[in-house]
Order: structure tokens, then C-alpha cells, then sequence
């Protein structure tokens, strides 16, 4: 048996199946608007845009070690950016989408410069500032409706599709277009050079670093591309909402608490862990969600439990005993005569 | 002279956010522990002072003599049954548990005390006021900041003239080493969450009898606490002191100009610290 009997790859069988079920899925999401009724597709656009935002704060908080309790503050400046751009610059609502992505990304470079002195802990808190200072912001623009907030007017939305059917179909597919969008931009991501650097932050800075990455860099290239990304998942949300005001743009329990949640259930620091997580949250959510606050009780304590009892989550549970990995990242050596068992 | 009294009245307000800050300080320095419950916890205390007096009809500070040691006691367990078990080099579990806790303590309150906003009844205390030089300082805000005072050279004095404050300082510079000489860092650590929160009890007592309060502003003070340790500087407690001053004079001369400006300028004064020293005034550790 030589050196070049070994095999180095990346692929799996279980990467390969799940890649082909994967296609057939996203193929049946977007035929939904011609088997599913208004209200299903409203609660997978829904799905979407969590599916969104959670694989993005996985992203951060799971892979560059910036753990942020403030992405509200990205959401609601994307959604406020889509009610600006449509009514005072008469941007087309995609354009406006586009825009917000554009302006979020310009608006979180100071925002890092000034928090990346924060760290750890205090980092998260200080996002959490941030979101703060932007929510009373927008609260103080009184054309923007100020403290009240304010409807998107009826010709911007008519200029989406004048056919209700059409508009629902439209804001259904920009959802799952954004969360396809996200998750493959986050698996070529990581599957980069930019990626690798990422993920060996992730397993040890200090090691890292002394291997010449550049920590603060890679941090901040991350921290930007997620808040433009989330600015525009905040923009589709808020299209979907069709109102917006500074309590319901810049709520830290719906835009940051469930999606913390979702990624810690589903397993921090997988691609596969906020997708699970979504799923159990929104299961979780159409079952439990009568009971009003018992719900955020329960959540809370199965967030708590499952981070003391498994925090690598159900997707770390699943991987521990089947060394699954449906998004192929990282590399396995095939030993000769032994079939690969995954 | 109405710019001197909203200067006067910040500073004041300033002991209150010295106060939600202590514990946070305190913790911090004996655990590198950030708990982002903190500010549910101030509310918590503030619903169980509520409790302690519509049931006995007790004037709220003396109802601190019954919140104070049952914060403590919930500080100990929860130090010893849960957030000891998260402590360690991974920054992620203490963070998601603490916050965990605080969603459980905001949706709990909410289910026991409905959202309705509650205040409590100092009778007298609420309104009195002296006249000193012109200005009318109200007897509760003094107070308020000479508990402050008091509260932070008492947690000084703990740490630096007692044998309990040699311990914190102990397992504090080295976890292992302190172990290995005989203290139990659990129980240390318990003994400081128990501290921690009975400082909190004070801190919530005192915003009870000052303002409203509901289940959900929990979040809202824990950050005005972070920002006047972050203004002060980690690890100085009395750096926390000035913190809080500042944040409270921001506040006030920001709503002189615009009521609407109150809180916001607030958090524009700890950026602008937070731009020019990252450090904070006077930082103590690293």
C-alpha cells in the first residue's frame, strides 16, 4: 500500500445525495405558488428570511467569533432604507433592496472601527448599543413617521405586480431567493481562502495569527458582508410587513433572540445547524405559539439546556454519531479497500 | 442656572447608573463574566420590592431588608447550579446562557405581573426636596447617589480589606493557583453572583421608587450599567462611579436641549468615549 493509494477529497456520498434531494427541494419551493395556499406561502417566506438571517449571524458569531446581540440594528436600517429609497428617491422596491444592502455595507464600516474595540462580551453589549442608537435615530425622522412609524404607500407596492396573486408569488421567491442566496454565498465563503483563514480563527486565534492572517481584517470583511446581507434581508422583511416602525424594525427579541436560538438548537458553527434550527423553531412555533410567553420560556430553556448539554447542537449530535457532513467543507482521506462509509 | 441644574441632576441620575453598573463591574472582575441578564435582574428586584410591599404594607427601603438576601440567595444558586457550569475559555456559553436567562426572567415577570407598568409607593420620599443654593434637589436622587457612594466603598473595602476580597482578588489574577491554596472558586464565585445581586436589589428598590417600570426595560438597563463601566474603565469601581455620572449628565443636558434627545445622547457620550479611549477614563485591567 503506497502514498498514492490515499485519496484526499472533499466530496462524500452523503454530500453528493444530499446535494441532488437539495436541488429537487429548491425545485418544489419554487413551483409553491401553484400547489400551496396564501397562507403556507406566507409562513416559507416567512421561514426564509429566518433561514436568512440566522445562517448569517452563524456566520458571524460561529466562524469569526463576533458574537452580536445587534443585528436588529441591521434589519431595521434595511427596512428602513427600503420605505426611504421608494418614497423619496422613487427607487423601483428591488433597486431599493439592492440600495440597502449597498448602504448597510457603507454604514457598518464605522460602525465596526468603533465596536471592534470592544471585545468578547462587551463586543456583543456593544452591538446591542449601536441598534439602540439607530432605532432612536430613525425614531427622531418625523418623515419617516418618526416614533409612530409609517405604511408603504399603496403605489409602491402596486408597482411590485398590481396583481395581489403576483405580488404574494414575487415576495415569496425574493425570500427563498435570499436564503439560497445567503447559504450558498456563506458555503463558497467558507470553501475560499478567505474561509479557511476564517475557520482557523475559529479553531484558534492566536495560532492563526501567528501564522500571518490577518485577525481584525478577516473579522471586519465578515462583519461587513453580513450587515449588508442582513440590511437587505431587512428590507424583504419589511416588504413583506408592509409597515414599519422603530419598535418592530429595531426589536431585539425578534430579529437577534430567535435567531441566536435557532442557530444554538440547530448547531453553531455548521451550515447545516441553522437550517435544522429553523425548522425546529418554526415547529416549535405553530405548535407552542398560543401559549404566548410560556413559548419564550420554553425556548429560552431549551436554548439554555441544549448549550450546556450539547452545544454543538442537534446537527453536533447527528454528525457525532453518522460523521455526516451535507455541505462538503472540509477534506477526509480515503484509505484504500476501505469503501467510503458516509 | 437651568443649565447648572440639568448638570446637578445628571449627576445624580449618575449614582443610579453606578448602581445597575457595580454588580455588572464586580462579576466582571472576579469571573470575566458579562451577564447580559443583568438588567432583568434589576427588574426583578424592583417586582419582588413591589411584592414585599403591597403584602406587608412595608415602606420600599425597608422592604430591601428582605430583597437584598433573597436576590443574594438566587445569585449563589444560580452562580452554583448554572453559570459556573459555563464558565471557561469558550466566550459563546456564558454569553447564550445569561442571555437565555434573561428572556425566562422578562417572560416570566410578564406571565406573573402582566405588561401593565408598576410603581412603588414611598409616600413622602417620591416628592421631598431641600433647597440648596438656589436649586432644588430632590431628597430621593441625593439619597440615591450617596447610596451609590456608599455601596462602591463598601465593595472597595471588601475587596481590598477583607479576607473575602483576597480570595476574589485571587481567583481573579489566577483561577488554578487560587484553587490550589485552598479556596473554593465555585463557592467564590457564588459568594460574588450573591454580591453582585444584592447590589442589584438596591439598585432596583431605588428605580422602583423613582419611575414606573415594566417587565420589558430590563435590556435598557443593562446597557446604560455597561456603558458607565465601559465610560469608567474595567475593573475600577470607582472609575464605574464617574461613568455613571457622565452617562447621566449626557442624558439630562441632551434632554435640556430636546426631550427626545435624552437617551440618545446618552449613548452618543459613551461612543465618543468609546472613539477617543477605547480603554474607557480609567481602566484598571485589560
Amino acid at each position: 500500500m503506497t502514498l498514492q493509494d490515499y485519496n484526499v477529497t472533499r466530496s462524500s456520498n452523503a454530500a453528493r445525495v444530499a446535494a441532488i434531494l437539495g436541488a429537487l427541494i429548491l425545485i418544489t419551493l419554487v413551483a409553491a405558488p401553484w400547489w400551496a395556499g396564501r397562507a403556507d406561502m406566507r409562513l416559507m417566506g416567512e421561514l426564509f428570511l429566518y433561514l436568512a438571517l440566522a445562517s448569517l449571524w452563524n456566520l458571524m458569531a460561529g466562524y469569526a467569533g463576533l458574537v452580536s446581540v445587534g443585528q436588529q440594528a441591521f434589519v431595521g436600517f434595511g427596512g428602513y432604507m427600503l420605505f426611504a429609497l421608494t418614497m423619496f428617491a422613487g427607487l423601483h422596491p428591488i433597486a431599493a433592496i439592492a440600495g440597502a444592502g449597498v448602504l448597510g455595507a457603507l454604514i457598518s464600516v464605522p460602525v465596526a472601527v468603533l465596536i471592534f474595540r470592544l471585545r468578547g462580551a462587551y463586543f456583543a453589549i456593544g452591538t446591542w448599543v449601536i441598534a439602540e442608537v439607530f432605532r432612536l435615530g430613525f425614531a427622531q425622522i418625523s418623515s419617516l413617521g418618526g416614533g409612530s412609524g409609517s405604511s408603504l404607500p399603496v403605489a409602491i407596492v402596486k408597482s411590485l405586480a398590481s396583481k395581489r396573486a403576483m405580488r404574494e408569488s414575487i415576495s415569496y421567491w425574493l425570500a427563498l431567493g435570499a436564503a439560497v442566496i445567503v447559504i450558498s454565498a456563506v458555503y463558497l465563503f467558507l470553501r475560499s481562502r478567505k474561509g479557511l483563514a476564517l475557520t482557523a480563527i475559529r479553531d484558534n486565534e492566536l495560532a492563526a495569527g501567528s501564522l500571518g492572517i490577518d485577525i481584525w481584517r478577516t473579522k471586519f470583511i465578515v462583519y461587513v458582508v453580513t450587515s449588508a446581507l442582513t440590511a437587505m434581508i431587512g428590507a424583504l422583511i419589511f416588504l413583506q410587513k408592509l409597515r414599519i416602525s422603530p419598535d418592530a424594525a429595531f426589536s431585539v427579541n425578534d430579529w437577534t433572540a430567535f435567531v441566536i436560538f435557532i442557530v444554538v438548537i440547530g448547531g453553531i458553527g455548521t451550515i447545516e445547524g441553522p437550517i435544522i434550527g429553523t425548522l425546529v423553531f418554526f415547529a416549535l412555533r405553530e405548535t407552542l405559539a398560543d401559549l404566548g410567553t410560556i413559548y419564550l420560556i420554553v425556548l429560552g430553556v431549551v436554548a439554555i439546556v441544549m448549550m450546556l448539554k450539547a452545544p454543538k447542537g442537534i446537527w453536533g449530535l447527528i454528525r457525532s454519531r453518522f460523521d455526516l457532513q451535507l455541505f462538503p467543507l472540509g477534506y477526509r482521506v480515503i484509505t484504500p479497500g476501505k469503501t467510503d462509509k458516509s | 442656572m437651568d443649565w447648572l441644574n440639568a448638570i446637578v441632576q445628571g449627576t445624580l441620575l449618575g449614582g443610579l447608573y453606578a448602581l445597575f453598573a457595580a454588580g455588572l463591574s464586580l462579576i466582571f472582575g472576579v469571573m470575566r463574566l458579562v451577564n447580559i441578564a443583568h438588567g432583568d435582574m434589576i427588574i426583578l428586584a424592583a417586582y419582588l420590592g413591589l411584592t414585599v410591599t403591597t403584602a406587608t404594607g412595608l415602606h420600599p427601603l425597608l422592604a430591601l431588608v428582605l430583597v437584598v438576601p433573597t436576590m443574594g440567595v438566587i445569585g449563589y444558586v444560580l452562580q452554583r447550579g448554572l453559570l459556573n457550569q459555563t464558565l471557561g475559555d469558550d466566550l459563546l456559553p456564558p454569553l447564550l446562557v445569561t442571555f437565555g436567562l434573561s428572556v425566562i426572567i422578562q417572560n416570566g415577570l410578564l406571565e406573573v405581573y402582566s405588561a401593565d407598568p408598576q410603581k412603588m409607593d414611598a409616600g413622602a420620599l417620591e416628592t421631598a426636596s431641600v433647597a440648596v443654593g438656589g436649586l432644588n434637589l430632590g431628597v430621593l436622587p441625593v439619597l440615591t447617589f450617596a447610596v451609590a457612594v456608599a455601596v462602591i466603598w463598601g465593595l472597595q473595602w471588601t475587596f481590598y480589606h477583607t479576607a473575602l476580597g483576597r480570595a476574589f482578588r485571587a481567583v481573579s489574577d489566577n483561577q488554578d493557583i487560587a484553587q490550589l491554596m485552598g479556596l473554593n472558586r465555585r463557592h467564590i464565585f457564588g459568594v460574588a453572583m450573591a454580591l453582585a445581586l444584592g447590589v442589584t436589589a438596591i439598585a432596583g428598590i431605588l428605580l422602583g421608587i423613582r419611575t414606573s417600570f415594566d417587565p420589558s426595560i430590563g435590556g435598557g438597563r443593562l446597557i446604560f450599567g455597561f456603558e458607565a463601566v465601559i465610560i469608567g474603565g474595567l475593573g475600577n469601581l470607582w472609575g464605574t462611579l464617574v461613568g455613571g455620572v457622565i452617562l447621566g449628565v449626557a442624558q439630562t443636558v441632551g434632554a435640556k436641549i430636546d426631550p427626545g434627545w435624552q437617551i440618545l445622547s446618552g449613548h452618543l457620550a459613551f461612543l465618543l468615549i468609546l472613539a477617543i479611549r477605547p480603554n474607557g477614563l480609567f481602566p484598571r485591567i485589560s
